[in-house]
Order: C-alpha cells, then structure tokens, then sequence
C-alpha cells in the first residue's frame, strides 16, 4: 500500500470512529433529555420543594413562574432543541439544587475520579503482566496459586477489598493514611482496591492466551535462533498476550469508572461519587443528565483509544 | 521416537524421510534441545564439533543455538512471528549473539541476508510483516534469519512443503547452495521427489524408529525395506495411469452400480458442464477490485477428469465456486447438464445441486464437528431415500465403498485420521449420485502413502460409478496420474488446455514448460545425474 493512501485511509477511520462516538453521546443526550421530560412527578413542582424544603402543592403562580423561568412551558421539540444546542455549547443546564451550571459541578469534581480511574487501570495492567509473563506456562506450584489468587480477585467486590485494605494498612499498619484527601499517597490504596479486581479478570485473559501462544512455532524458531526465556516472554509472546487483554480495557474503564464512586464513598474522597449520590437522593435531574453525559462522551473516547491500541499491537488490522 | 542414530559432516546433505507422525519433527527439534516440555530426550552420545550437547546447560545451548545450527521450522507463515516485521525477525539472531555493533549495520546485514536468499525488493520486504510476503518470500526469510550466522549446520524441516512447484525448485536451490558453500545439511521432508534431488544420505523413519539408512542412491535404486518400497512407488509421477500406485489391489468386488438406469449419462448430452467467458472480480481489502478469473472458458465431457492446474493464485479456486455456483460470475455462465445453471435464482438451483459435489482439501472444515460419520453421509443422501433402514443400508454401503469399516458409524471427524477423513468426504460426496465432482486439492494434506489410496479409491469411484471429475492441484504428478485433460492456469487466465498427453509430452506454451521443469520428480540416477533446474 501506498504511503499517501495509507495517510488517507487512518484518517478516514479516525472520522468515522468520531462519528460514531458523536452518535453515542448523542443518544445518550436524547435518553437523558426524555427522561427529565417523562419522569413522573412535575418537575416545577420539584424544584419548588427543593428550594422551599417542605413537601406540598405549589400553588399555580408559583408553579407557572418556575415553569417560565426553566422554560417548561415551551413545546417539546422546542426544549429538545435548545437542550442539545446547549450541550453543543457546552451548557448542560442548572443544577435544581445548587442553582449553578451543572458543567461547573461536574468539572469541580470529575479529575479525581478520573485519575483514579487510570491510575487503577495501569495498576491492573502492570499487576496482571508481571505475574502471567514470570509464572504462565510454568508448571509449577506458582503457576496453580497465581491462578487461584486472580479467580478470588475477579470475584471478589472491590468496596468490600476496599475497607479490608483499609483497616489492615491504614487503621492497624499506619502505612498509608485514613483519609488521603488528593494527595499521591492517598491514591495509593484506593488505586489498589479498585485495580485488584481487574487484574484478576486481566491475568487470567492474558496468561491463557500467553500460554496458547507459548507452544507456537514462531516461538520455537525465536528460541531456536537462541533467545532466552525472558527474552521469548517479553518480545514475542507477550504481544500476543496482550490483545485480548486490551480488547477488555474499553469495557474495564467502564467499569472502572462507575467502580470509583463507590471507592471513593469508602475512602472518602472527592470526586464525582459524592456529587452524585447528592444529585440522586434529592433528585437533581441535571446533575445525573450531565454525570450520564459526560461518562458516555469518556466511554466513547476511550473506547477509541482502545481500538488505536489494538491497531498499534496488531498492525495486521488495516484501518477500515 | 526411539533408537536413533545418524551423523552430519560438513558440505553434505542427511535427509530424513517418512510419513506424518514418523518422529521426523521430533528428531530435528532434540537436536537443538527443543523437543517440547512433554518431551523426554534421552542420547547415549549427541556431539556438536566436539562438544557433547547433552551436558549443556541453557545458557550454553543458547550459544549453541543460531550460532552454530539454524533452525528453519515447518511452514513459515507461523514459524515468523505475525505481529513483527519480517527484518527483525531476521535480525534476532544477529542481535541475541551480539554480531553486531550498531542498529544501522543491523540493518544492513538483515537488508544483504534477504538478498541473499534471493528476496526482491529487500529493504523494502524486512520493514514487512510475514503475511504481506508471499509464501516463497516468507519461506526465504526464513531461511535467511537461520543463515543470519552462517551456522556450521543447517536444519531444514519441510522447508518446500505448501509451495509452489516453481518456487519450490528456487528455495531447494538455494539450500543446495548453502550445502554448496560447506554448511552440513539436515533435510527433513515426506516428499521422496524433494529428497531425491538434493540428499547424500537418507535415513527412513516409520513409526518413532529407522527402517532404513544408506546413501541417497542405494536407498533409491536399491531400498531393502518394504517400507521404503511403498513410499517409493506411491510417489504421483509420468507413471502410466491405472497402475495402482496405492500397491493395494482395488480392495473389494464391486456392488450392483449406485446409479439408477434412468439417470445414466446417456440421457445427457455428452458435455456434461460447461463455461463460458467466465470473469470473477473479488474487492480487496484495499477497496480495489481484483479479477480473480478472467475470461476462462470450458467443457467437462461426461465420464472425464479434467485436470486444472496452477500456482496459488492463479484462480482455480474461484473457477471451482463458480462451478459449483457457489460464487455467481461478474460476466459469462456456466451450463450444467445442457441447461442454465449460474443464471439461475438459487431456489431453482436448488433441485439441481445433489447433481454436483465437491470435496475440499481439508474435509474437517467441512464437517459439523459434532456430527457422527453416519450422520455427515446420511445427510447427503437423495432425498428419495425415505425409510431409516434403507438410508442406514446406503450408508453402510457407502462407507464399505470408500474402504471403511462400518465400525466408524458412530466416530466424530475429529476421531478419524487424515485419511480416512478424506474418505469419509468422498463418500459424502457421491452419496446423492452426482454427475460431477469438484474435487478442489483432495490430496494435498495428505501423506504419500494416503494420498496414493485416496487416487485410486477415486478412480475406481468414477470407472463404476460414471462421474466426471473437476479435479484442482498444485502438484502436476497428480493431475497427471489422473487427468483426462488438463487445463493450465495463470493469473486467472487459461493458458493452455489439451489431453494430458498434450499438455505433458508436449506443452505448447513458455510457461507450461517452466511448471514441467520445475517439478522435482524422483532421480534414480546417480548423484551425477542430479541438477538443478532454477527457474
């Protein structure tokens, strides 16, 4: 293939890949816009209660005032456009309880929870390759328990891996500390609880994939040329490996993401958890429409990333 | 395997030769100490210039290994790393036992290596991955990466299996060369005709263990073996046709024929299919369209075997699917028995297509893996076969006309050997009494010794039961075992048609003739009497 038509073909991916992505944000805006229009209960009359913080009919002024101020009154189609224009612009509307721009709220809190995110992906990718490439493949003792260890952590609910961390390293060990607030070290035990579970899922995907890959000729042939074993596991092998593993990443980020909230919650920390277990409770319709919104723009991107990884891995794929 | 013993010097070539499952792999890999974990290797004596290999630890066989002996494993498209450039694979060698000093003198020594071996386009071909070279191509990186350290020893394991009969001759001329230039040679391989033309010394294995071993021509001209008789004489070559090279005598008396009267050919007019101007475009991945065939025109006479042959490529498989209507053409038809066939809509084609069968070269992709044997054939059955004893009787007779024993009833495929797989696959072919085959590389996977049964078993097939055969190959001693007339393919296009006496005594065009040179047939004759044809 031709340079210049290879050039022309990455890009022509790369868009349809952001279409697609547009068109899941766009779904999800829709989804998100009919549910704050169907929800059963007046929404002017929530907003009302919120504000006066008694429950009980609004009288019609109070409610027609609301209703005018929110542009409730207008047609359907009418508020369906003006709330997809606002999205555009980056308005995803006022919080009914904090009387702020919902963007606002969710930008103040949504770094952490990302960086944890990450940071916990990372951590189960590095945990689930050390192990598979010194021990898969091997029979031996190691081999048997590693396995055993990455079935109970796939199983095992992350909170419930989180408060035992807790007591034992922060509470009993004094290692780390109770309440880490933002800083790296306090991001140290959270990113544990949240990435153990993924690299159990992670480890047993690429360790039996590592080994499938271990007997095959092209190994043999490196072995033959005089390769050692680690030389073998990290060059060869472990490429292969890692497909499959990096196929799971988009839905583990997901995952991970939603993971967080309740991390956090354990670990008391800030990020976009708190935020919407407030938003949900007292319902703040266009906290939760944003928070939705905003994890299916980041599903959506991420997944991308994924698929230009697998690309770089497995330069077989073209770009079609 | 077991009780083996042999000896390589330098500048010659050892061949070890025997069918699948013989230990032939096995031997090769114990000598670089790579038979597998499961693998016990136990050698009273295993000397390397010297040093005794079986005292060595890892780190020394790794010294050993590429430096001293390259190693070039059975088929290249999965003996080179798919996820690497085909330069770095090359390359390994030279940077595990640190022979170079700076990654552009790496790259120079990769770029010279493929040269070498004769890869155009070298530096353009080491930036590739293995799949976008074609076969010959990975076959000579391959071998490249092995003589990356000008090894003192060379191992070659099936090296020309799955090519080309053209590109075969250039890759077994170049491993003369390097026998040429001092290199000792291993040889492993199930084809005698290869063998023949470059070994010394052969060594015959049969179940694990030797059955014979003596220079190259006192084991052709003089085999002691029985063993080695067989393989001799099962080689497909300008031998006479109905000779029984299968040295089986056609096993059983023949049933009444399967074929009912009023469906004898004499009903059809005598060209039983034919095609016309057939042209086949397929769009690449690169959203180009390509003409797999292109503009091929033929008839299939009842009761004849039409040979088509060609390299990969050439479009015999597509000319198949368009026979079978399996693929429908861009432009010109197929007629089937005097009547519209790839114009028709496929619910009218429907009735027809017990009509014509095919059998594939790997009959296991083609069964439903949790099917019984019974099953598989029972389900090709006319459908006027109603009753389930009548359809068990067919079945059984069936199976005993394939030379199976109804004892396989109830074996899935994956219990089955290759062989009879691919009896199994014939018998589920004829089973709605068909008036054509299409017979798409039925031997190619096969051993020797099989694959001379699985010919004659049809060639008995079609005395009796009056077929008439499409039969595809690579190999032209097949085609020529068999074949009626022969159609040579190039490119999609026909190059030549003619009987087989025509195409095989006197090929008419350039390139018919280079494909007849290029064939290894077994030499008889002395070392003298061996050259080499490079094309």
């Amino acid at each position: 293939m031709r340079v210049n038509s290879a050039a022309h073909v990455r890009i022509g991916w790369l868009a349809g890949r952001f279409v697609s992505a547009a068109t899941v944000v766009w779904l999800a805006a829709t989804f998100t816009f009919l549910v704050q229009c169907l929800m059963p209960g007046d929404r002017a009359q929530i907003i009302i209660n919120m504000a006066s913080g008694n429950v009980g009919e609004a009288s019609p002024a109070e409610l027609a005032a609301v209703n005018a101020k929110y542009g409730f009154d207008q047609p359907l189609v009418l508020q369906y456009g003006k709330y997809i224009w606002g999205i555009l612009h980056g308005d995803l509307g006022l919080s009914y309880q904090q009387h702020r721009p919902v963007l606002d709220i969710i930008a103040e809190q949504i770094g952490p929870t990302v960086i944890l995110a990450v940071a916990a992906l990372i951590a189960a990718w590095v945990i689930a390759v050390l192990t598979t490439v010194l021990v898969a493949g091997q029979d031996n003792m190691w081999s048997t328990l590693l396995s055993g260890i990455q079935v109970f952590l796939a199983t095992v609910p992350p909170y419930w891996l989180a408060t035992i961390l807790l007591v034992v390293f922060a509470v009993q060990l004094r290692i780390v500390p109770v309440i880490g607030g933002n800083s790296p070290i306090g991001l140290v035990l959270p990113t544990i609880a949240l990435a153990l579970e993924l690299s159990g899922f992670l480890g047993q995907i690429v360790r039996s994939e590592f080994t499938r890959v271990l007997e095959q000729p092209f190994v043999i042939s490196a072995r033959a040329r005089g390769m050692g074993e680690l030389g073998v596991r990290f060059r060869h092998v472990l490429r292969h490996a890692a497909l499959p593993g990096i196929t799971l990443s988009g839905w583990a980020i997901g995952k991970l993401l939603s993971g967080a909230i309740l991390i956090e919650a354990v670990f008391a920390r800030q990020g976009l958890g708190g935020v919407l277990v407030a938003a949900t409770s007292s319902r703040d319709v266009p906290v939760v429409s944003g928070a939705i919104l905003i994890s299916a723009g980041l599903f959506a991107v991420t997944n991308m990333l994924v698929d230009l990884t697998y690309r770089i891995v497995d330069p077989r794929i073209k770009m079609t | 395997m077991r009780g083996v013993s042999f000896s390589l010097q330098a500048g010659r070539c050892l061949a070890i030769v025997g069918g699948s499952g013989s230990g032939k792999s096995v031997t090769s890999r114990a000598i670089v100490g790579l038979a597998g974990r499961r693998a016990h290797v136990h050698a009273r004596q295993l000397t390397f210039a010297g040093t005794d290999l079986t005292a060595l630890d890892d780190r020394s066989w790794r010294r050993v290994r590429g430096k001293e002996i390259g190693f070039v494993l059975q088929d290249a498209l999965v003996a080179l790393d798919p996820l690497r450039p085909v330069g770095k694979e090359i390359g390994e060698a030279l940077r595990l036992h640190r022979a170079v000093a700076s990654s552009e003198e790496l790259e120079r020594r990769v770029v010279a290596l493929l040269e070498l071996v004769g890869v155009p386009e070298a530096a353009v071909k080491a930036r590739q991955l293995p799949h976008q070279l074609s076969g010959g191509q990975r076959q000579r990186a391959l071998i490249a990466a092995a003589l990356a350290l000008d090894p003192r020893i060379l191992i070659a394991d099936e090296p020309t299996t799955a090519l080309d009969v053209t590109v075969q001759a250039q890759v077994l001329g170049l491993l003369e060369e390097a026998k040429l230039r001092g290199k000792a040679l291993l040889l492993i391989s199930h084809d005698l005709a290869v063998v023949s033309r470059i070994a010394d010394e052969v060594l015959v294995m049969h179940e694990g263990k030797v059955v014979e071993h003596g220079s190259a021509d006192q084991v052709f001209q003089d085999p002691q073996h029985t063993y080695t008789r067989q393989l001799l004489d099962a080689v497909p070559s300008a031998r006479l046709r109905g000779s029984r090279p299968s040295r089986l005598p056609a096993a059983r008396a023949w049933k009444p024929p399967l074929r009912s009267q009023e469906q004898s050919p004499s009903t059809f007019p005598s060209v039983v299919l034919s095609a016309a101007n057939l042209v086949k475009r397929f769009k690449g991945p690169d959203g180009v369209l390509r003409t797999a065939v292109d503009g091929i025109s033929f008839e299939l006479r009842s009761g004849e075997t039409l040979g088509v042959v060609g390299e990969s490529g050439s479009g015999k498989s597509t000319m198949a699917r368009l026979a079978l209507a399996l693929d429908l053409p861009d432009e010109g038809a197929v007629l089937f028995q005097g009547r519209a066939w790839t114009t028709l809509t496929e619910r009218d084609r429907r009735a027809r297509r017990r009509a014509i069968s095919v059998i594939y070269q790997d009959p296991l992709s083609s069964f439903d893996p949790r099917w019984s044997v019974g099953h598989i054939i029972s389900d090709s059955l006319a459908s006027d076969v109603e009753s389930r004893d009548e359809r068990y009787e067919r079945v059984v007779e069936l199976l005993d006309l394939v030379g199976l024993s109804p004892a396989l009833l109830d074996r899935r495929p994956l219990e089955l050997s290759g062989g009879q797989r691919q009896r199994v696959a014939i018998a589920r072919a004829i089973a709605p009494r068909p008036a054509v085959i299409v017979c798409d590389e039925p031997v190619s996977a096969l051993d020797v010794l099989i694959q001379a049964q699985v010919l004659d078993l049809l060639t008995d097939l079609k005395a009796h039961l009056n077929m008439s055969y499409i039969f595809i190959s690579h190999d032209l001693g097949v085609i020529r075992q068999l074949s009626d007339r022969v159609m040579v393919m190039r490119q999609g296009r026909v190059v030549e048609t003619g009987t087989r006496d025509e195409i095989f005594l006197n090929p008419r065009t350039d390139y018919t003739q280079r494909l007849l040179a290029a064939v290894p047939s077994l030499v008889r004759g002395g070392a003298a009497n061996r050259s080499f044809s490079r094309v």
